[in-house]
């Protein structure tokens, strides 16, 4: 893929090394009651133009991962531990100018809030010519003519005169598009989608989410896919991480996810998926609330919603271990499951 | 747009309406003999009523009402009753020394206060916060006179590089410009807290915004969103409070005006009441008023520059 960047990356352009790589990721946040661990510990990679699926039920820690990768998970947070690597480079401890080269550069975001996330007082044009003349150097002139072609791409009628508009003129679904054009405005390597849909109606949503499996075969973008939504996951991604309460519970190819769930919190939410064109009324949810990250439970901190909960599961935390071939869970429920030596304690982890 | 403009300027007149009534009134109800004040105790009745004869304050309250505000409408702001001469030609004699320092002061003002503020903002909690706020403060507990006398001690009496008395008038415009600086500052530091305080505030409510972090997204460093993201969104914020605060930097005029001793509308007015001379006072505030409402009508209107999302009714 061309794209600036490439010179830097040049070893990790074989086949076998991840475009992302996050290992043991965990960030905190001091709040007012303490100090909470929003990620605690997670690793996952991300292939060269893959669509990476990521999901989990509200304040699991999505957004904060997502964040985390740009640094930009704000003031209140600290990286505890890990390493976030683009292309073999951690991201984590490269100086600003490169991490700000990073941003919008070789990696897009696009975020949740349509409606909040332009400013409301520059034009459409304006903001999306701003990384191109920033990241790549180009006049004002070239740049909102470069703009105009991606809102055109992103399927926004009359781009031209578009590009004069302010945000509140837009719609929310159009919004999004142009938070999308921004974001693949440099041809970025990755695109972080946090809940890209999560606000628009389910019309927009679809269109959306088409959208950006477009682009992803237009330009060869690796997608990390946020959502809440499994079937959005099913329908877009090749590969989808299931996160609860800071960690990551199971991590599978999609086929394999959907077909044999290896970890309860999965099958929870699988059951809960609408079932097509029937109402809504007939969901099954999973029992019981998400723990607070205040008071983590001792174990497995799915343990007290898990409907296949045991004595040992109170104690033990368990690590996420491959289980089948690219399919990892951390269920010591499961059969083929084994406790690696010298783990399985619950961990003391939360600081009072 | 225009509707809106227009409806402004209405209310705009009956305010002025409204202070030129007051004034009037106030004028009147002060229990001083304007003919005693000008010609002294020792006047003979005679004298006394050719001057109330000639000065028309003979005549009913209503009739000198009408002939007032008669004038004003007409921009006839009349003729000072001590020395007769016409009140627009003094006003306009002294107003650019006040437009000056008050542009001055503005910029000092604004040069200082919005980068602190910003700048305290983004360091909230830490010792330039802490250091930009003891300022903010002492700026609101500290009259902009006093700070002009201050301003005077250290420059003028203990390291002497401006004289402390000067004759303001004639010399060319560097003269001029170097006798600015001192009443400009006592006036604009003051106002620099004032912005301080209000840029800070309103900065800090924005950079929590979502466009916030969509600006750190796209690679841009702090500098860019700060000083073009977020300060293009508190602009209105900040302008309102500088208009509203208008009327403090004339008050503030009129003292640094007789501290430094500069010809201007309020060391004007000042010895107009000194002297009582109740048309040029009337007249004065009169001025006072209208520039006032003027700023604070080009404020509003100025909204629709900084937000494209401002309509007018
Ligand atoms: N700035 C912050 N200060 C304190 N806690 C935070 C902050 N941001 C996130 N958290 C905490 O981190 C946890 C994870 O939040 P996160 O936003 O990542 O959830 P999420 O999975 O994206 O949820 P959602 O689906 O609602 O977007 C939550 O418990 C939240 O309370
Ligand atoms: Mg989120």
């Amino acid at each position: 893929m061309a794209g600036p960047g490439n010179g830097a990356s040049a070893s990790a352009q074989d086949s076998a090394a991840p475009l992302l790589s996050v290992r043991d990721l965990r960030v905190a946040f001091d709040t007012r009651r303490g100090r909470v661990v929003a990620v605690d510990g997670i690793s996952f990679d991300l292939d060269e133009g893959e669509t990476l699926g990521i999901v989990g039920e509200s304040g699991c820690g999505k957004s904060v991962t997502a964040l985390s990768v740009l640094r930009l998970a704000g003031r209140a947070a600290h990286i505890l531990s890990g390493s976030i690597r683009l292309a073999g480079r951690d991201l984590l401890t490269v100086s600003d100018a490169e991490i700000q080269a990073v941003r919008g550069g070789e990696v897009g975001m696009v975020f949740q809030e349509p409606m909040t996330s332009l400013n409301p007082v520059f034009t459409v044009g304006e903001q999306i010519a701003e990384p191109l003349m920033r990241h790549r150097r180009l006049s004002r002139r070239a740049a909102l003519d470069r703009a105009a072609e991606l809102l055109d791409k992103v399927g926004i009628p009359t781009p031209r005169a578009r590009l004069a508009s302010y945000p509140h003129e837009l719609s929310g679904g159009m919004r999004q598009r142009v938070m999308i054009a921004m974001a693949l405005s440099c041809q970025p390597r990755l695109l972080i989608a946090d809940e890209p849909t999560t606000a628009l109606d389910v019309t927009v949503q679809a269109q959306i989410l088409e959208l950006l499996a477009g682009l992803q075969q237009e330009f060869g973008t690796a997608i990390m896919l946020i959502t809440h939504d499994l079937g959005v996951v099913a329908e877009f991604a090749r590969r989808a991480v299931v996160m609860y309460a800071g960690r990551i519970v199971e991590q599978a190819e999609v086929g394999a996810l959907f077909e044999r769930p290896l970890h309860p919190y999965t099958e929870g939410l699988l059951a809960s998926i609408p079932p097509m064109e029937e109402d809504l009324d007939s969901l099954r949810t999973i029992e019981g609330t998400v723990p607070s990250p205040h008071a983590m439970p001792p174990g497995c901190r799915f343990a007290p919603r898990c409907a296949a909960v045991r004595p040992a599961c109170r104690t033990i935390d368990p690590p996420l271990l491959a289980l089948a071939p690219g399919h990892q869970a951390a269920c010591i429920a499961h059969a083929d499951y084994r406790l690696p030596a010298g783990s399985g304690q619950a961990h003391a982890d939360t600081p009072a | 747009m225009w509707s809106y403009a227009l409806k402004r300027l209405l209310s705009a007149v009956v305010i002025m309406w409204a202070v030129a009534t007051l004034v009037f009134l106030a004028m009147r109800i002060i229990p001083a003999d304007p003919a005693e004040v000008v010609l002294g105790d020792q006047a003979s009745q005679e004298a006394l009523a050719a001057f109330r004869a000639r000065t028309g304050l003979d005549r009913p309250l209503l009739a000198q009402y009408l002939d007032f505000f008669a004038g004003v409408v007409h921009g006839d702001l009349g003729r000072s009753l001590i020395t007769n001469a016409p009140i627009a030609e003094q006003i306009w004699a002294v107003f650019p020394y006040t437009l000056s320092l008050a542009f001055a002061s503005l910029a000092v003002g604004t040069l200082i206060g919005v980068p602190l503020g910003v700048w305290t903002a983004v360091r909230r909690g830490g010792w330039i916060d802490f250091l930009g706020r003891i300022f903010a403060l002492t700026g609101f507990s500290f009259p902009a006179f006093y700070l002009g006398i201050v301003l005077l001690l250290i420059f003028s009496v203990w390291l002497g590089w401006t004289p402390i008395i000067h004759s303001i008038r004639g010399g060319g415009w560097h003269e001029h410009l170097g006798k600015l600086v001192l009443p400009a500052l006592s006036l604009g530091l003051i106002q620099a807290a004032y912005i301080t305080r209000l840029t800070r505030s309103a900065m800090l409510e924005a950079l929590g915004q979502d466009w916030v972090r969509t600006a750190y997204a796209k690679g841009l460093p702090d500098r860019v969103v700060y000083y073009k993201h977020v300060l293009r969104n508190i602009m209105i914020p900040v302008v309102t409070a500088m208009g509203l605060y208008t009327g403090t930097i004339l008050g503030g005029a009129v003292l640094t005006e007789t501290v430094f001793n500069r010809p201007g509308l309020g060391k004007l007015l000042v010895g107009a009441i000194a002297q009582r001379d109740y048309t040029l006072i009337q007249s004065g505030l009169m001025v006072f008023a209208f520039i006032i409402l003027l700023v604070n009508l080009l404020v509003d209107l100025s909204y629709a520059l900084f937000d494209p999302r401002v309509k007018y009714e």
